[in-house]
């Protein structure tokens, strides 16, 4: 198999604020390849939208990447300049933010905002780069692109602003889109519409995208791997179906028992006591042990990432269900 | 439209509408009256938000009421709750309609039906603190010796799974989760027996959304609580409700036994949205989803306002509009399909 196209190792992205020091992202590890779907599960705080800004090195001051490695494609993004970065954002790797307004300009016509972001990259006849666009606006399936090309964003639904975000994503026909909770926002038939029309695209296209989420469900459905993010860090990484059906970290069993669903109805959902800890004052060790069933005194030193499993890697000194999948060395505490 | 004698109201139902609709329009002002008189096509605008609703809900029911955004479900849950004054219908608690009850009943009928919101940070006074906040209406309706107020509101915040030393605290300094139960322990405070709850666990993280869930079950055995549970979730519908009503763009387009309504669900819009629902099921699904977006409250289609979308609408769904039937016990359903099938 081909390298990953993007690979995150080790990486920590640290907010210096008056009050101390944010430890958003805080050892995140984690890999994409091209024409698959990566799901990057966490709730909020997690550091999963942090994780997604650093590799398109939109982190501001007062934060700051500092420490770990991203490579996209070969590229060493930390060590890229400014100039050479602002070459590939947009154009190699594209981003999709949960609010379409963030990206588009309420003030601009669709089309205008489209072009620009062509012309931004390469150089294109008018006639040509509004053929490209009206392409992209198809492909998103937004009805009568043409005529909707001329029109502006407030005569969008959210779910039509959503699938033009999208487009214009789509316009430089990128290798790898980090998509930030992107149908968080939209009704459920709406959010189906768009995860059917990505799902094609990333199969079609061969391309990658990182679809970040706090909802397991969507991901459970769309992506091929999972990684689930608790407190900065990211504590499993696994094929989804294998993370959904056998999760090897307490706190996805945790989440997945969260989740309400049919064989649980009417009984009390297995809740995660507590909350989740303040990135400001994590505590020692696994972030996890305060709201853990399992944890030991070992706990008190952080776990590393580990490949508990062939293609399965995890941060816990106590992973579930590895006694059943026949290594019972690691299950013993 | 006559109100479906639907199977709840044969047993006393304790809140009951009948035929309530809700309709907002924006009157024009001066200025449009002006532009109106020199020509220009400006019309007062209606949103049919709630549009024919009947409904009964026995006691100690938990009804989940499902829909997409727009469809009116928290219009429906803020006339249930008495925060707006049905344009048409009657409201009736306890067989008595409320529109109609005066001074202390009045009162009474007002306090035993509590609402709680979606975003506790905009329902909770940023300045007063959370023993304020929870006892203020206890204090108000003197439902409680003065005395002992703070030894019940400090029960009350155990109750809901706060820590009575955080009473003198303000709402900023709690968590998404912590602020529900704050508002929680306030609509309990006042000894309510409906619960109207709107989107009350969507802006929490799941972690957090599933120790509400469990509190809101454990509180219903306790407190013998009745609950209008309003949300665009499904799956916590389904984990919670005994009975589901499905709406779409103002009206129940079908009711049913939770259990009947998720194994095999009868109006087509139901289908789709149970097909569309992302479940933790592991297998890759292929999205095949319905086409299309709810139109506007403003000008919604004739007949049945689902047509458009629909994979099976016909020549009759474009211009009649379906009544809400029985299709089975306790179900009921508002699809012209159904009386096809019969012949």
């Amino acid at each position: 198999m081909a390298d990953p196209l993007l690979v995150v190792r080790d990486l920590r992205t640290h907010f210096f604020t008056r009050t101390g020091v944010v430890k958003a992202v805080d050892g995140a590890s984690f890999s994409v390849n091209r024409g698959e779907v990566l799901g990057i599960v966490g709730e909020s705080g997690s550091g999963k939208s942090i994780a997604g800004f650093s590799i398109m090195g939109l982190v501001d001051p007062p934060g700051r990447v500092v420490d770990g490695a991203m490579t996209f494609d070969g590229i060493d993004l930390r060590a890229l300049p400014d100039e050479e970065m602002r070459g590939l954002r947009g154009r190699r790797i594209a981003m999709v933010f949960q609010d379409p307004m963030m990206t588009l300009n309420p003030v601009l016509r669709i089309d205008t905002q489209m072009i620009e972001a062509l012309t931004a990259h390469i150089r294109i006849g008018k006639a040509d780069a509004r053929a490209r666009c009206r392409d992209a606006l198809g492909m998103v399936g937004i009805p009568a692109p043409e005529e909707r090309l001329s029109a502006y964003p407030h005569q969008f639904s959210g779910g039509m602003r959503q699938r033009v975000a999208i487009a214009i994503a789509l316009l430089h026909e990128p290798d790898l889109i980090i998509a930030d909770e992107p149908t968080t926002a939209l009704d459920v038939t709406i959010q189906a519409q768009i995860l059917y029309e990505v799902q094609n695209l990333v199969h079609t296209r061969d391309m990658a995208m990182l679809w970040i989420t706090h909802d397991l469900s969507v991901v459970a459905g769309l992506a091929d791997r999972i990684a689930v993010m608790y407190a900065g860090r990211v504590v499993e990484t696994g094929p989804t179906e294998e993370i959904v059906e056998r999760p090897l970290h307490p706190y996805t069993q945790g989440l997945i028992g969260s989740v309400p669903s049919r064989s649980k109805r009417g009984s009390k959902l297995r809740q995660i006591p507590g909350m989740a800890p303040s990135p400001l004052n994590l505590p020692e060790g696994c972030a996890f042990r305060p709201r853990c069933a399992y944890a030991t005194e070992r706990c008190g030193q952080s776990p590393a990432d580990r490949e508990l499993l062939p293609g399965r890697w995890g941060r816990c000194h106590h992973p579930l269900h590895l006694a059943a999948a026949g290594r019972p060395e690691l299950a013993k505490p | 439209m006559t109100a479906p004698d639907t199977a709840a109201s044969a047993a006393a139902a304790l809140m009951e509408l009948s035929g309530i609709s809700k309709r907002f329009t924006r009157r024009l002002d001066a200025a449009a009256k002006i532009a109106q008189l020199l020509g220009a096509r400006l019309r007062e605008e209606t949103v049919h938000a709630v549009d024919d609703v009947s409904l009964a809900i026995a006691e100690g029911e938990v009804v989940g009421l499902v829909g997409e955004s727009g469809c009116g479900k928290s219009t429906l849950g803020r006339v249930v709750a008495g925060i707006h004054q049905a344009s048409a219908g009657t409201v009736t608690y306890r067989g008595r309609d409320v529109a109609a009850l005066e001074g202390r009943e009045r009162m009474a009928t007002a306090l035993a039906i509590q609402m709680i919101f979606q975003d506790p940070m905009s329902s909770l006074n940023p300045r007063l603190r959370v023993a304020e906040i929870i006892g203020e209406a206890v204090r108000v309706h003197r439902l409680v010796p003065r005395p002992d107020l703070d030894d019940y509101v400090a029960d009350l915040m155990r109750r809901v799974g706060l820590d009575p030393d955080y009473r003198k605290r303000y709402p900023h300094q709690f968590s998404g989760g912590q602020r529900q139960r704050i508002g929680i322990a306030r609509a309990l405070a006042v000894r309510p027996e409906f619960l109207v709850c709107d989107e009350a666990v969507a802006a929490l993280d799941v972690s957090i959304q599933a120790q509400v869930l469990n509190l809101f079950m454990e509180l219903r055995q306790d407190f013998n609580l009745t609950y209008l549970f309003i949300s665009h979730d499904l799956g916590v519908v389904e984990h919670l409700s005994d009975r589901v009503l499905i709406m779409y763009l103002g009206r129940i387009v079908e009711e049913a036994p939770t259990e009947a309504l998720f194994g095999d669900p009868n109006h087509p819009y139901t289908q789709a949205l149970l097909a569309e629902v992302p479940r933790l099921e592991p297998g890759r699904r292929i999205f095949k989803p319905i086409t299309g977006e709810i139109p506007s409250p403003i000008n919604p289609p004739p007949g049945c306002h689902f047509h458009p979308r629909c994979p099976h609408a016909m020549e009759r769904c474009r211009v009649e509009r379906p009544a809400l039937r029985p299709t089975g016990p306790g179900r009921f359903s508002a699809c012209h399909l159904n009386d096809e099938a019969r012949g």
